[in-house]
């Protein structure tokens, strides 16, 4: 088994009275891809971002790397090694493309201008955007945009890649772009975690499967089983739901 | 009507349009970047910050400007001991009094830039003044140029106000030519003439930057 990057114990966040995240613990390790899916307001994204400490959480702790987020010293430090990436991109709309991937990498890591451009045009070029690097993130597309955010998120060597449901607010012609960039990173050996609703991308890409209801993890799977057997029957029923054609087997002949 | 007056006095007028200019400047220069770090600390979650930059607003903009200028000419002497020069003075009330609205603006500003910015930014590593200075102020800013135009131009109009203690700002150039040549109606509508001028400007290219937000 190889090591853990990220290990979250007993985590619990509320908002006011309601408890979006039920006593949670969960280790993740190196090299490996995992979904998490569940229904919405399940407390996905929540759990994603107490990852980084995008959430205050109440109780618990998140170790990232060994050190924990809760006694951190230097929490940007720690943050700058997890990339992260957004449901609406949330790119920034008065830099240009480049300018938001190198942001990072030469205000946190202090790198210098012709070294960030330098590492900004080879990302570019990999998730295939390289000529939009002068625009600014209005004049692309959805999925060109949430390319850039990926990119900018890899600017800083991550050791952990988070995607917070990254191609929920796409035109569906432009889901598979922005997956196949996901699926390469998986197979070149990053360490992600990835919330989404994209069943096809979990079968394909992902190591293990996560489901969640009601701020709680109610099961644990290889991908495989998860799908072919899953072992609580909320997580058959939710399957059954999403995968409209295992649910409707008969409204497709052929 | 005796245009004459005018430029024979031109010189004098345009030293006094000069002094109003510069207290205009100077002090929206000064509330501004006042105004950005009272308008963080108004949205702070921390109430030992937010509540002083409440009060702060809140005592300014129910104050009449002229009653702050008087506090700083008439007050700040008694309880320091020391004459200031009139300028500054003015300058100081200025900032103080225009702080508190530029600092409404651009809150209304800080509070459009969504929380997916702070937490995009912040999860890159970078701090939560770097994320200010960075990301949400550029926004805020640009999200709210016409309003703040508009303030400017209040600033302007302002100046006259320096006139109370004495500062020979524009307003107070063309009553001591008034006076001197008792020619009133030509100077007050000359004076009349060169803030509409100013203003209007003002009013319009804020005008044309709120076009340019909505096209």
């Amino acid at each position: 088994m190889s090591e853990v990057v990220v290990s979250i114990k007993n985590v619990t966040l509320r908002y006011g009275d309601f408890e979006a995240l039920r006593d949670i613990s969960a280790d993740f390790h190196f090299g490996k891809c995992i979904v998490i899916c569940g229904p919405s307001g399940s407390g996905k994204s929540s759990l994603l971002r107490c990852v980084n400490k995008l959430e205050d959480y109440c109780e618990g702790d998140v170790f990232f790397d060994g050190q924990s987020l809760n006694r951190a010293r230097n929490l940007p430090k720690i943050r700058s090694e997890i990339g992260m990436v957004f449901q609406h991109f949330e790119l920034y709309p008065h830099l240009t493309v480049m300018d938001n991937v190198t942001l990072a990498p030469r205000k946190v890591q202090g790198k210098p201008r012709a070294a960030a451009e330098a590492k900004a045009a080879e990302l570019l070029e990999r998730v295939g955007i390289l000529d939009q690097a002068r625009k600014h993130p209005n004049e692309l597309s959805g999925g060109q945009q949430q390319r850039a955010a990926i990119a900018r998120a890899l600017a800083l060597e991550p050791k952990v890649m988070l995607f917070d449901e990254p191609t929920s607010a796409l035109d569906p012609e432009m889901i598979a772009e922005v997956l196949l960039v996901m699926r390469d990173l998986a197979r070149g050996g990053m360490t992600m975690l990835v919330v989404t609703h994209e069943m096809g991308f979990a079968q394909d890409v992902a190591d293990e499967v996560i489901f969640m209801d009601g701020g709680r993890i109610v099961e644990r799977n290889e991908t495989a089983r998860f799908f072919a057997a899953p072992a609580t029957e909320r997580a058959k029923t939710f399957i059954d739901q999403v995968l409209y054609k295992r649910a409707h087997p008969d409204t497709h002949p052929a | 009507m005796d245009w004459s007056v005018i430029a024979d006095n031109l010189p004098f007028l345009l030293i006094g349009l000069g002094v109003s200019f510069q207290l205009a400047l100077l002090t929206i220069i000064c509330s501004l970047v006042l105004a950005c770090f009272i308008a963080i600390g108004r949205i702070s979650a921390r109430r030992w910050i937010s509540w002083p930059a409440g009060a702060f607003v809140n005592i300014l903009r129910s104050n009449p400007l002229i009653l702050i200028v008087f506090w700083m000419f008439f007050l700040v002497p008694i309880l320091t001991g020391k004459n200031i020069n009139e300028f500054y003075s003015v300058l100081i009330a200025f900032v103080i009094f225009f702080s508190a609205y530029y600092t409404e603006i651009i809150r209304s500003g800080i509070q459009s830039i969504s929380g997916g910015q702070i937490r995009a930014a912040l999860s890159s590593g970078l701090t939560y003044s770097q994320t200010m200075r960075l990301i949400v102020l550029p926004q805020a800013m640009r999200n709210v140029l016409p309003g703040l135009i508009t303030e400017c131009v209040i600033v302007f109009q302002g100046t006259t106000i320096a006139y109370v203690i004495g500062l020979r700002e524009f307003l107070h150039s063309t009553t001591l030519v008034a006076e001197r040549t008792v020619r009133p109606a030509e100077l007050y509508l000359f004076a009349a003439l060169v803030y509409f001028v100013v203003c209007f400007a003002g009013s319009k290219l804020a005008e044309r930057l709120e076009k340019r937000k909505i096209g």
